[in-house]
């Protein structure tokens, strides 16, 4: 794909992420949850598709920057959007902080002790939120009531969401153009080769996954404004859902693509918000199957299949 | 004419087989040297040993005068020490060029320095070089999808590209197309010459080895066996009688 | 926290009965990382299905108890129900998965655990469920240690099964077969062994090792649609400590665990026993790293 095409692409979403809301105000909250959804699959696929090492556990992340918003708004004391930017502020800086610790400990396991490992760590952290009284345990917080008039609320965290999944694109976009990209790419095709090449691999992977952090922690702290109420298992450590559709969407998409994360996280929301409207009470099981027939029959996503599609076609012709 | 790299009685253990039996070598400053020997003499462990991916059980490697054995891989290379595999290892799904970009020597820094595109300079050395090995027109193919051979040159050009002082190569001519091995011995002498890189090269191939290297050491069943000139090597008993299996 | 760990220097009997009912229920753990070493070993997944393996076999003895049938009964039946189940799973999904790159076969389990999880809510509703087995409990001590008689029963059962699939392995053609398939398939099939049908046998097998688990587990101690991670989690945990090829140490693993699992559900309150088990997870992981790390290794 070219760059101008690439910015063509954009020109339009952005058209459409300013435009939709006005035009179409009864779908703002689906699409506030599609740029959740962007930037949870954007930020898995910097590790998962970059870089080799597929987390279950960046949900950690997210669920950081909730609690941390909703502990600073209740107790802080401040004015509403003080408040808020404070706490989007706090959780950035303990989501990093986590991602330094655990990142250092758990970025040197490979493969499926990785994945496993992450896993645990993201389940980890929701048991343990979910027994802590401080933060509510079990019964989760409620976030303060959004000062302004009726609806103004979700455009506010619409707009918002916007804003964050297009920093994290073009942050992203510029970053695989870097060395530092290059890097990912190398670690993730084989390891050893790039230490024995003098990478500072530990660093780099530490530093992929404080990207990835900060802006899961951003996006948790505005969506559990967004939704008014957060609760250890469901919404803000939610592994068995927001978790594994991060891995899912990125694979939908293609992985390791620029717009294969955005284009996955897309599909992903639209067929979602289609099982829930009409598979009442069976979405969930449709939800799982989709995870298996994807995962079984598509691992390549849909970039990738363009891709094959067009190398076939090339073939055919030469 | 310095000594580069010292490996005073090495020893690697793998559960009761003893890989590498107190192996002392030295390789000197600008030489080519070889290192020779039947299958499973202990020629790649002792690689491994010395490039920090193996831990070694006893003794000591002192690359210029400084002891690594307790190194890892990174710091090793960062010092100018570099290997390749006999099996090969690239970035497979990245392009030659990116392959290349990645494995110049700046990528040795900090992440501040890492978060720069990779500058123009950089790109025509990773494409003299791709040159140099005759990989040019494949720059843009990804690096997973060449042949074994040409792998093995792509693997070769990244490791000059990341500028060693010191190169181990491991069976640089095993699977090359025959026709293309004398090129290949033109390359690395020129590598030697001309970069400066001081080269230790395994080989099997000894119509190679003997053309190639100033001095030649030969290992069998883990211990040194001998060392010399590849005259002296050809004329040695002991060598032939490693290689032929008599007792 | 501390409160509790004192409890146990005054009152020892406290900590033998934590103790041994922890080390009884680890045996039910035991009995699923079989499952998970064989899988692993043979058909090198990570089979993240586990967990829900057990959950069903724990609702197949549920129901058989619903239509009065004895409880014990359970323990066969839900076995033989769940080599059905892992049988077709196998033949419907997970062959699929068996040669291709290990994080597609983990996510393509997750998803069926997640699709069973979703199932097993819609059948049998979210409410905890447990079976009396109707045997009472044994007392020790004074009455100060109390063991309930089917946690005994689950203790000597999980031990005799590890002891036979030992035996099976070792002996039984199948066994040999599946031994052969694990050390290296494609000389096994060129020496004529199917190895589609022994991987098939394999997981079937799995399956009802964890249907007997399931089954002492809603006897023991409860269940509900949602607690199949933790099993497969705590397998995973056992396998790696254990290594994928010793039974006795499996079921050593098994048996640390629950004891384990027990005094710091104690110590730490119930509350925070899963989050134990999923921390120590992470961080036997992160040690056995920093062990390989400084050997100059990696763990693949």
């Amino acid at each position: 794909m070219t760059k101008l095409s690439d910015w063509h692409i954009m020109g339009v979403l952005a058209i459409a992420g300013l435009g939709l809301p006005f035009l179409a105000p009864g779908l703002i909250t689906q699409l506030s949850f599609l740029w959740l959804m962007v930037i949870f699959a954007l930020t898995w696929d910097m590790l998962g598709g970059r870089m080799g090492y597929n987390s279950f556990g960046n949900i950690l992340f997210f669920g950081i920057g909730c609690y941390a918003a909703a502990v600073v708004q209740r107790d802080a004391g401040l004015p509403y959007f003080e408040a808020l930017a404070l706490g989007l502020a706090l959780g950035a800086v303990l989501a990093v902080a986590a991602a330094l610790l655990f990142g250092a400990a758990l970025l040197g396991i490979r493969g499926h002790y990785f994945a496993i490992g992450t896993l645990g760590l993201g389940i980890t952290a929701a048991e343990v939120a979910a027994g802590w009284d401080y933060v509510g345990a079990g019964s989760g917080m409620a976030l303060p009531l959004f000062p302004g008039a009726l609806g103004q609320r979700e455009f506010f965290f619409c707009f918002s969401l916007f804003a964050v999944a297009i920093v994290c694109f073009l942050f992203l976009r510029w970053l695989y153009g870097t060395r530092f990209g290059l890097a990912l790419n190398a670690i993730r095709d084989d390891q050893d080769k790039a230490d024995a090449m003098g990478l500072r691999t530990t660093p780099i992977k530490v530093f992929a996954w404080c990207i990835a952090a900060f802006f899961l922690s951003i996006s948790g702290g505005l969506a559990a404004n967004m939704i008014g109420f957060i609760d250890p298992r469901d919404v803000a450590f939610a592994g068995a859902t927001f978790g594994v559709w991060m891995v899912l969407m990125a694979i939908l998409g293609g992985k390791g693509t620029l717009w294969g994360p955005v284009l996955g996280a897309v599909v992903f929301h639209i067929t979602q918000e289609l099982f829930w409207t009409y598979l009442l009470g069976w979405q969930r099981v449709a939800l799982g199957l989709l995870i298996v027939v994807i995962v079984v029959f598509f691992p390549q996503g849909i970039m990738g299949w363009i891709a094959e599609r067009r190398a076939a076609r090339e073939g055919a012709a030469s | 004419m310095s000594v580069m790299l010292e490996v005073r009685e090495v020893t690697k253990r793998f559960g009761g087989v003893v890989a590498n039996d107190r192996i002392s070598l030295t390789v000197t400053q600008g030489e080519i040297a070889g290192l020779i020997g039947p299958n499973g003499s202990g020629k790649t462990t002792l690689f491994g040993c010395i490039t920090g991916t193996l831990p070694v059980d006893g003794g000591e490697v002192y690359f210029e005068g400084q002891p690594i054995s307790h190194l890892r891989a990174g710091p090793i290379a960062r010092l100018g020490l570099l290997r390749t595999w006999q099996q090969t290892r690239i970035y497979g799904e990245m392009t030659c060029a990116e392959n290349m970009a990645i494995s110049a020597r700046e990528a040795h820094g900090g992440l501040i320095s890492l978060l720069k595109p990779v500058p123009a300079a950089t790109r025509i050395r990773a494409s003299d070089l791709l040159a140099f090995v005759g990989l040019h027109e494949k720059r843009d193919e990804r690096g997973g999808r060449l042949s074994f051979g040409q792998q093995k040159l792509l693997e070769f050009a990244m490791a000059l590209m990341n500028e060693p002082k010191l190169l181990l190569l491991d069976e640089p001519t095993a699977g090359i197309n025959p026709t293309l091995i004398n090129g290949l011995i033109d390359r690395l002498r020129r590598a030697n010459a001309e970069l400066g890189v001081t080269l230790l090269v395994i080989e099997h191939n000894m119509r190679v080895i003997m053309n190639l290297a100033h001095r030649i050491t030969c290992l069998a069943h883990g211990e040194v066996l001998a060392e010399g000139t590849p005259d002296e090597i050809r004329d040695d008993a002991r060598v032939l009688d490693a290689y032929l299996g008599v007792a | 926290m501390l409160d509790n760990l004192l409890l146990f220097v005054q009152f020892p009997p406290l900590a033998v009965d934590v103790v041994v009912n922890g080390l009884l229920i680890g045996a039910i753990f035991a009995l699923a990382a079989y499952g998970m070493a064989l899988v692993w070993g043979v058909l090198n997944i990570v089979n993240v299905v586990q967990g829900e393996l057990v959950v069903l076999g724990g609702y197949v003895t549920f129901l058989l108890v619903q239509w009065g049938m004895p409880p014990l009964i359970g323990v066969p039946v839900s076995a033989l129900v769940m080599f059905g189940v892992g049988w077709v799973l196998y033949r419907a999904i997970v062959f699929r998965v068996v040669d291709r790159d290990i994080f597609i076969s983990i996510l393509a389990t997750f998803g069926l655990a997640i699709l069973i999880q979703q199932l097993a809510n819609l059948s049998f509703g979210a409410d905890v469920r447990s079976v009396d087995a109707g045997l009472g409990p044994l007392h020790f001590l004074d009455g100060m240690v109390t063991v309930a008689w089917v946690k005994l029963i689950a203790f000597v059962l999980a031990l005799v099964a590890g002891a036979s699939l030992w035996f099976f392995l070792r002996h039984a053609r199948l066994g040999q077969a599946i031994r052969a398939t694990a050390q290296n398939p494609r000389a096994a099939r060129i020496l004529g062994i199917d190895t589609g049908r022994v991987y098939a046998a394999t997981y079937a097998l799995n399956a009802a090792l964890c249907g007997a688990a399931g089954s002492l587990a809603v006897m023991a101690w409860t269940i509900h649609p949602y607690m199949g991670l933790p099993y497969t989690v705590r397998s995973f945990m056992v396998v790696v400590v254990a290594g994928v090829g010793n039974v006795g140490a499996v079921v050593a693993a098994g048996l640390g665990l629950g004891a384990l699992e027990n005094v710091a559900g104690f110590v730490l309150g119930t509350e925070f026993q899963i989050a134990f088990v999923f921390a120590l997870m992470v961080t036997i992981l992160v040690w056995r790293h920093l062990r390989a790390a400084r050997r100059r290794e990696h763990l693949k």
